[in-house]
């Protein structure tokens, strides 16, 4: 059957890149963010997300290399 | 206490469930036959099967009731995570999965067929379909409360776009659909909550300065300094801590006997493990599962502990919506603390984690009911299988097909039900939550003592189940309003809080199971053979041999590293 990882890596890798750049274009307003103690969580969530996506990947097409 | 959400928020949301459906879409090409549908064709490696254990157990109710608990009661509320489910899931995987698995049944009441008598697989069959139905259309009714409170969406609306997504995805994929975004969602739970337990924790000076923090209110309350960051500390009485239990009720009625009646005999946990794709994954995957369970508390009870701080400060200017008597409703307790903390982006993501908790919950209960309809009582009952096994795995993936809708069907008709009457449903769901502990001492009497007979089973389930009802009819909570809570037949006995009565309930109900299993099968005769019961029952079953691994990827060794981290987290919070 399929691999479970592919469609949670593209998930959080489309998910973090999409959250990543909100945080980005959204980086000078800091009222939003007092909310969350004037952290810029969507960067942080974004970049974190991202890297869980792609390590997901990773471990996906290493497995159908081999 | 209104939430808004932006396009972001709901960009991200409509992302999840392109993904979610897509998975079953995707699915739908292997579903050839009813063992694909209903079994997931016994594939699954243990880590998914695992994840997919534990992501059932974490549905809407769980997640907004701990963490509204750990506002309650404090880290006490991690019993329910530690000794109420480690012990339980390092048993059900060392010493009963290799006779579930091995049986090659495909459900707990076939289970029940094949270790004892079609009678006692009917009355099994039959309340676990009634059970299932009920409990995943009151938590569809609790989740579209919450949506049309907090998000301001219509009740019917969310009730019926949730339901289809669900449909959706457990009529293409079966099973393996529901077992894969369990997978799915138990990360985006993991990752959605994350942010807001770093943000509350930080807000309150870190651990440090939560239990400072507390010390007041935990003396304001009547209680020792640290009760709510303390987990056996203050247990040694009833009245020195908010739970209201003292430790050998926790111990016995919550560790051992309401624990092991849930995730042993659930066969909504169970049928996870069932899936597996062999008897060695079958054993690991309650024991993958323990590992994030364990872990659970500091994602969602924490940030409840951290809401009772906020609570009593002003300054923070955070609420909790109150009910009709002025009490605050403590179910909103995760909600209120992801508006508290989340801007636009991972708010969405925060509810969305919600939402899928929500989706797991009941895609758990369609799935088993499901295969437990379709084998237990149309497969049994209605339509016997014809020997032809082409033939019947088509008509059973048929049937099965057709009863994910009206399975989803009548969950909504419990929902709507709950709406009206929603007393009648908080009756029945106390009601049905005594059916487990019975039939743990029947199932653990079946694997592990060769005597025990079909008829001894039978009362066994019956009688532990009425004793329950009679000791709930004849007892009541303090200041208990409605008959609902217990007491409908006279006030015999008040227990100081409801917790109590209910370890109470299942301890009775599991002892007189097994008194009554016990006595019955030594005074009737057995009537399968010895060879009948082969791989059913413990001394009939040989010994099963270790796959040649690491220690550390065998069962008893995963056992050994589940046990240490268990012991080493109760010690640091004791």
């Amino acid at each position: 059957m399929v691999d479970i990882r592919i469609p949670i890596g593209f998930m959080f890798s489309i998910l973090g890149v999409l959250i990543t750049v909100f945080g980005l274009t959204t980086i000078s307003d800091t009222e939003m963010y007092v909310k969350s103690l004037g952290t810029n969580v969507n960067i942080i969530m974004g970049l974190l997300m991202l890297v869980f996506g792609l390590v997901m990947l990773y471990f996906a097409w290493k497995k159908k290399k081999a | 206490m209104r939430l808004e959400l932006t396009w972001i928020d709901y960009l991200i949301m409509i992302i999840y469930f392109v993904f979610v459906i897509g998975i079953g879409w995707f699915l739908k090409k292997y579903m050839k036959n009813a063992n694909a549908f209903l079994e997931a064709g016994r594939s699954m490696p243990a880590w998914v099967a695992g994840l997919a254990f534990i992501s059932t157990n974490l549905g809407a109710l769980e997640v907004m009731g701990m963490s509204g608990s750990g506002m309650k009661y404090g880290m006490l509320t991690a019993h329910f995570f530690w000794v109420g489910a480690i012990p339980a899931m390092i048993f059900l995987a060392l010493f009963m999965m290799p006779f579930y698995y091995g049986s090659k049944a495909r459900s707990v009441p076939e289970f029940l067929k094949l270790r004892y008598d079609e009678k006692t697989r009917a009355l099994n069959a039959i309340l676990f379909a009634v059970m299932t139905v009920l409990a995943s259309g009151i938590s569809m009714y609790a989740l579209a409360i919450l949506m049309e409170n907090v998000l301001g969406w219509p009740f019917d609306l969310s009730l019926w776009i949730s339901a289809l997504i669900v449909l959706c995805y457990t009529y293409l994929g079966g099973l393996s659909s529901a077992i894969y975004n369990e997978v799915l969602q138990f990360f985006i739970i993991v990752i959605g909550l994350l942010p807001l337990v770093v943000l509350s924790l930080q807000d309150v000076g870190g651990w440090a300065g939560l239990k400072s923090s507390l010390a007041p209110i935990a003396t304001a309350n009547g209680y020792a300094p640290d009760v709510y960051t303390t987990t056996w500390s203050h247990a040694g009485q009833a009245n020195t801590n908010p739970m209201g239990t003292a430790w050998y009720g926790i111990f016995f009625g919550l560790g051992f006997v309401l624990s092991f009646g849930y995730w042993c005999t659930n066969f909504l946990i169970v049928q996870r493990a069932f899936a597996a794709e062999n008897v060695n994954a079958a054993r690991k995957v309650p024991l993958i599962g323990a590992i994030p369970k364990m872990f659970i508390p500091f994602l969602i009870i924490v940030p409840g502990i951290i809401a009772l701080v906020l609570f009593n400060d002003p300054s923070k200017n955070f609420t909790l919506p109150l009910d009709a008597s002025g009490k605050p409703i403590y179910d909103y307790t995760i909600i209120m603390l992801l508006k508290q903390y989340l801007p636009a982006g991972v708010l969405g993501l925060g509810i969305t984690a919600l939402l899928a908790s929500f989706m797991s919950g009941m895609a758990g209960n369609v799935s088993a009911f499901n295969t437990v309809w379709t084998y237990d009582i149309y497969g049994s009952y209605i339509r016997k299988p014809t020997g032809n096994e082409e033939a019947d795995g088509k008509h059973y993936l048929h049937v099965g097909r057709i009863t994910t809708i009206v399975g989803v069907l009548l969950s909504i008709c419990a929902a709507y039900i709950a709406t009206k009457f929603g007393n009648i449903m908080d009756f029945l769901q106390t009601i049905f939550s005594m059916i487990n502990a019975p039939l743990f001492a029947v199932i653990f009497l079946g694997m592990f003592w060769k005597r025990t007979t079909g008829h001894a089973a039978f009362s066994g389930l019956l009688i532990g189940f009425l004793s329950a009802l009679l000791h709930h009819g004849l007892t009541a909570p303090v200041g208990a309003t409605t008959l609902v809570k217990g007491g409908w037949i006279t006030v015999l006995h008040t227990y100081p809080v409801e917790m109590a009565q209910n370890f109470w309930t299942a301890i009775i109900a599991c002892s007189i199971a097994t008194l009554v299993t016990v006595g019955i099968s030594i005074v009737t005769k057995r009537k399968k053979s010895d060879a009948d019961l082969k791989g059913l029952v413990y001394s009939l079953t040989p010994r099963l041999v270790e796959e040649n691994v690491p220690w550390y990827q065998r069962p008893s060794g995963l056992a050994v590293i589940v046990g240490v981290i268990f012991l080493v987290l109760t010690i640091m919070f004791w």
